[in-house]
């Protein structure tokens, strides 16, 4: 049998991630319902009022996204962890930092990637003006590749607890929140007519730090929560 | 010959019960090994801190003369209490992925031949999910021909399996070790497997 390249293998790893979730296609689309129904309740709750949603749109989209995202991730290492996949993932030879870039990179390609191109969608149904959609899709882009990479590190420090959903939600929460502060502040400098390049800039840095560095953090967790 | 693993002054314990004292024990190039005790001995954490998995224990372990993981990773096999399938993936891709997950790229006519090898010829596209227990079982143990390896660690590997494949397995790690290959496994019944060495827990 030949061996894998480095990049064959990150590819490989990545498609069986994707196919693994696109078969299950209730759990994939549960975040994005969530985002899509709890975005049209606003106007009902808030009443039609144009004004008003306009203000409130880019909030109510970044925390929105910000909660599909985590009730999409305590699935994120729970079936590897329950069928024994997780114990293999551990013992291969294949670095660690590369199998949990992949799952993590899936895992946003599925839920961040989808939520981002949705949104633009519920911006107009939230009368939100149209000079904030390029910040809200850039930030949005990039602000949830850092949430995937923050629910990851939660998930696989919780993997192994029996009810590990509000332990996760307890840590991963606090440190979502200077994505949903340079997120939000973003869309709405752009709606204001600001410029709004330096949070989507500081957004940009920390999806790149996340992506450099987050693989060990998750890596170190997994092999921590299954040392029992 | 030569020992492939060394296990020297290991004390382990789980739950504040020591399981292990001083154990020393080598596994050699040519053997199988089976660990005994009675239920909660500690037969699968042994094999667990001998994968590298647990690392709550006092003592060493050398693989070739080393005290690195990686060799091992390399060249052994994990067969733990979940058959580490996907159920919404075939047969083929199951095995796909295990083969990546050593670093080798399996071709279509490698894991056909695996999955004709433990009697599953045919089922390559059938979800893993499908199968009964004994043959996704089954479907796990393919892996054992697909991946060269100089070493088995196999928990429990006969659960769920009929009585041919029982006698088929026992067959198959006879020959392993036949072969030069070390075979490190729990089981609770007493396999026919010629020359079966065996480690006493709990006792």
């Amino acid at each position: 049998m030949k061996t894998l390249g480095p990049i064959e293998l990150a590819l490989r790893l990545l498609r069986r991630e994707l196919t693994v979730s696109l078969r299950r296609r209730t759990e994939l689309a549960n975040p994005l319902f969530f985002f899509l129904i709890v975005c049209t309740l606003f106007p009902l709750g808030l009443g039609p009022s144009p004004q008003i949603l306009a203000e409130l749109a880019p909030g109510i989209l970044w925390i929105v996204a910000l909660l599909s995202v985590l009730m999409a991730s305590d699935a994120l290492f729970k079936g590897d962890f329950d069928d024994g996949t997780l114990e293999q993932i551990l013992l291969s030879p294949v670095p660690l930092y590369t199998t949990v870039l992949m799952k993590t990179l899936a895992h946003w390609l599925l839920t961040g990637v989808p939520l981002t191109l949705l949104s633009p969608l519920l911006a107009l149904m939230l009368q939100m003006p149209s000079e904030g959609l390029g910040a809200l899709l850039l930030s949005l882009g990039c602000g949830s590749l850092v949430l995937s990479f923050i629910a990851a590190i939660g998930a696989a420090l919780t993997v192994g607890l029996k009810r590990g959903g509000v332990l996760l939600s307890l840590l991963v929460l606090p440190l979502f929140v200077p994505v949903l502060i340079f997120g939000s502040a973003a869309v709405q400098r752009a709606v204001a007519g600001m410029d709004a390049s330096s949070p989507l800039a500081l957004l940009a840095a920390l999806a790149l730090f996340f992506l450099a560095l987050a693989p060990f953090a998750i890596g170190g967790a997994l092999r921590v929560s299954l040392d029992q | 010959m030569s020992s492939l693993l060394e296990v020297r002054g290991l004390t382990f314990s789980r739950d504040h019960r020591v399981l292990a004292e001083n154990l020393d024990f080598d596994v050699r190039a040519g053997s199988a090994i089976r660990l005994e005790g009675p239920n909660g001995a500690g037969k699968t954490t042994l094999l667990r801190i001998v994968a590298g998995l647990y690392s709550a224990y006092e003592g060493e372990i050398f693989y070739e003369g080393q005290r690195s993981l990686s060799a091992l990773r390399r060249h052994s096999h994990f067969l733990g209490h979940a058959p580490a399938l996907k159920g919404s993936l075939s047969a083929h891709e199951n095995l796909d992925w295990l083969a990546s997950l050593k670093g080798l790229a399996a071709s279509a006519a490698d894991i056909e031949a695996a999955l004709e090898q433990v009697g599953l010829g045919g089922y390559e596209h059938i979800q893993c999910r499908q199968m009964s227990a004994g043959q996704q079982r089954r479907v796990a143990l393919a892996r054992l021909f697909l991946i060269p390896a100089k070493f088995w660690l196999l928990d429990e590997p006969f659960t769920a399996l009929d009585k041919q494949s029982v006698a088929a397995l026992e067959g198959w790690i006879g020959d392993f070790a036949k072969q030069g290959g070390a075979v490190l496994l729990t089981t609770h019944h007493d396999p026919a497997i010629p020359a079966l060495q065996s480690i006493e827990l709990g006792v």
